[in-house]
């Protein structure tokens, strides 16, 4: 057990540092220079040569690469003489265009982006599961069909179309909530539910359809398991089989999908953060491909598939707790 | 054990009667039991056979009240120890079930919960039926799993299924379906999933357990082999319906009905040349939506133009006696059947069973 979690947080430092090599080398073919970004129209070449040394663009693409790679490890500065921008570690990059660390600027998104993830996730998780069992265990009967006909309309329906039908009668026609301004909870919890609740319901409503049939569909299969028929044999009451055997089987791939996608998520919603006007990562990622601003998108770039990777090895660690056939070697 | 009640020690302890059950399904109603009856006494052992699909698995989870009553129209009598499972409620039977009656299924792995240790799985099943703490059940189930012959009970039980041979995994069902003490105990192709050699120590381990408890067991096999070794009196089912019963020997030796000739003559064979040693039966089960008019075995019956004209063709046979304890569903005369079955089982009458 130890030996192979250390092995798969080795693995996982690999991939990482893979990912940071083809990100970085990805963005650096891009036809868009990044010194000529950095200053307006009146620009000379002069000035722009100059920038380019100043941002360190002028080395070769190896070097370039490790000094980004130490930058995240040991920090770095940027220009020379009297214009030097330190950026502590871990550094991601300096964005000229916002005048401010590319870490920085993250931190800043990441908590509106998180609330809404663990908002959205709560809901979505307790409703999507708790009516994909309820369908199952209904299955054929009209209650059936009505959840897997909510589920369909969740999954056809785009959140941009959901979000924006929500906004335009709550908030601007009804005027049930005040328009969208997104504060701490810490600071006005009353303002911050206020603002969140929308968003939450539209993220998690996309979710959850898809979690109730993946629910349903898991517990139909365990239901139809020998082990199940066995229970019945012993003489255990329904509910007890149901909830003893089926669920504890059922619900176990539902740990995994659940816990990658509250990754993908903490990596930024963007459709939903943007209608709803929150300043978290994915509304940040929209605007720094917007602004070419490259140091940044990188630097969203890394993080959002980190966190999906370290998602990853939680729940393939945790998957191994939960069932007793997973060896892990 | 010692409480025997109704059924005594000879009466039949399970009594089928006119047993019956149809799934309503879109494409019409799937007969997959048809009238069965059949006894089983206390300490006999009373063998279904028949090809997948002839309703000998159907047969078994019906007199277990397996069935979902929305699902499945179970109609007839199922008499355990005096009392009528078909007439009771759900509740009633589910009490019963691993206590009175217990089963063991095909496949062992599939049938035991693979996130919980077999202790687990045991203990629960000692203490849906009786009032004892975990430390008492846990005693208990490590007796069973030395009694069924599993090595190092005490330390095997906190095992997963996974963690344990396929025979060791039958040995914890038979456990598991043995620790409320049932006197009724159907076993659904007990071996079919396991090796040879362990197929012979699990049967065995039936006969002692049998001898030891005085339990009646019904054993759904497809393998005449399994029913040579363990049965008593055997039912040979096609189609839903029951077409043959009698004695281990009658089935063996006597046998009259066209269909269980087919299955004698399906067993490979070393007495004769290779060309000749299966002898499968021709065509495929019927559907048990859309059963023939009249025999429905006629389809696949090489013998049916023996039969008075046309009969086979329009007229459901009944189950009609032959010998003492022998019933057979055929329209051929006795004597014609006699004579078949003695031209295509020669050898085997010499042979012992």
């Amino acid at each position: 057990m130890t030996g192979y979690i250390v092995r798969r947080v080795l693995s996982m430092v690999l991939m990482l540092l893979l990912l940071t090599l083809v990100v970085f080398l990805l963005f650096s073919v891009l036809p868009t220079d990044p010194a000529r970004l950095t200053c307006g129209k009146a620009c000379t070449p002069e000035v722009v040569a100059a920038n380019r040394h100043n941002l360190g663009l002028d080395l070769p693409v190896w070097e370039q690469y490790w000094v980004y790679l130490k930058g995240i490890f040991v920090g770095r500065t940027f220009g020379s003489g009297t214009a030097t921008y330190s950026c502590d570690a871990p550094c991601l990059g300096y964005s000229f265009k916002r005048g401010e660390q590319v870490t920085v600027l993250i931190k800043e998104g990441f908590p509106a982006t998180f609330w809404l993830a663990i908002g959205a996730f709560i809901l979505w998780i307790t409703s999507g599961v708790s009516l994909g069992i309820y369908s199952a265990l209904r299955r054929g009967k009209w209650q059936d069909k009505l959840v897997m006909g909510v589920s369909l309309v969740g999954y056809s329906l785009p959140s941009f179309f959901i979000g924006l039908v929500l906004l335009f009668f709550v908030i601007l026609k009804w005027q049930l909530l005040p328009y969208p301004d997104y504060v701490s909870p810490f600071e006005n919890p009353l303002q911050f539910f206020q603002t969140m609740l929308l968003p939450w319901i539209v993220l998690a409503f996309l979710y959850a359809a898809f979690y109730m049939r993946l629910t349903r569909n898991q517990m139909l299969d365990t239901l139809g398991e020998d082990y199940i028929r066995t229970a019945r044999a012993k003489g255990l009451r329904e509910r007890i089989v149901i909830r003893r055997h089926g669920l504890r089987a059922g619900l176990t791939p539902i740990v995994t999908a659940a816990g990658l996608d509250l990754a993908g998520l903490l990596g930024g919603a963007i459709i939903t953060e943007r209608i709803y006007s929150l300043p978290g990562i994915g509304s940040l990622a929209v605007n720094s491909v917007v602004d070419a601003d490259l140091p940044l998108t990188v630097g969203i770039t890394l993080v959002t598939a980190t966190f999906i990777i370290v998602a990853n090895l939680i729940v393939d660690l945790l998957y191994a707790v939960i069932d007793p056939r997973v060896r892990l070697v | 054990m010692s409480t025997n009640t109704t059924g005594g020690a000879t009466g039949p302890f399970i009594d089928v009667r006119d047993l019956r059950v149809e799934f309503p399904t879109e494409d019409g109603m799937v007969r997959a039991v048809d009238g069965v009856s059949f006894s089983v006494a206390r300490g006999r052992t009373l063998a279904i056979v028949g090809e997948s699909g002839s309703g000998k698995s159907v047969t078994s989870q019906a007199i277990m009240g397996l069935h979902n009553r929305k699902t499945a129209n179970v109609t007839g009598q199922v008499i355990l120890d005096g009392q009528d499972l078909v007439a009771a409620t759900d509740d009633e039977v589910r009490l019963l079930r691993g206590q009175k009656m217990s089963m063991i299924f095909q496949d062992p792995l599939s049938s035991l919960h693979p996130f919980y240790t077999v202790g687990k799985q045991l203990v629960e099943a000692v203490r849906v039926h009786q009032d004892v703490n975990k430390a008492a059940a846990r005693a208990q189930a490590i007796a069973m799993l030395d009694r069924v012959g599993i090595p190092n009970p005490d330390r095997r039980i906190d095992d997963y299924p996974h963690q344990l041979s396929g025979g060791m995994r039958q040995r914890v069902m038979i456990a598991m379906a043995l620790l409320n003490g049932p006197s009724l105990l159907i076993a659904d192709e007990p071996t079919t999933a396991l090796d040879v050699t362990v197929q012979a120590q699990i049967l065995q381990l039936l006969r002692d357990l049998q001898a030891e408890f005085n339990t009646a067991i019904i054993i759904i096999t497809h393998d005449l082999g399994v029913v040579a070794d363990v049965a008593d009196e055997v039912v040979v089912m096609y189609g839903g319906r029951l077409v043959e019963h009698g004695s281990v020997d009658d089935i063996f030796h006597r046998p009259e009905m066209p269909y269980t000739l087919g299955l004698l003559a399906s067993m490979p064979r070393l007495d004769k040349g290779r060309a000749d040693r299966l002898d499968p039966i021709p065509g495929l089960p019927p559907s048990l939506i859309r059963l023939p008019q009249g025999c429905v075995f006629r389809p696949r019956c090489t013998y049916h133009q023996l039969a008075p004209a046309g009969v086979c063709d329009t007229v459901r046979p009944d189950l009609l006696t032959s010998g003492p304890g022998h019933e057979v569903r055929c329209h051929l005369p006795a004597d014609v059947r006699r004579t078949i079955a003695a031209e295509r089982l020669g050898h085997r009458q010499e042979e012992s069973v």
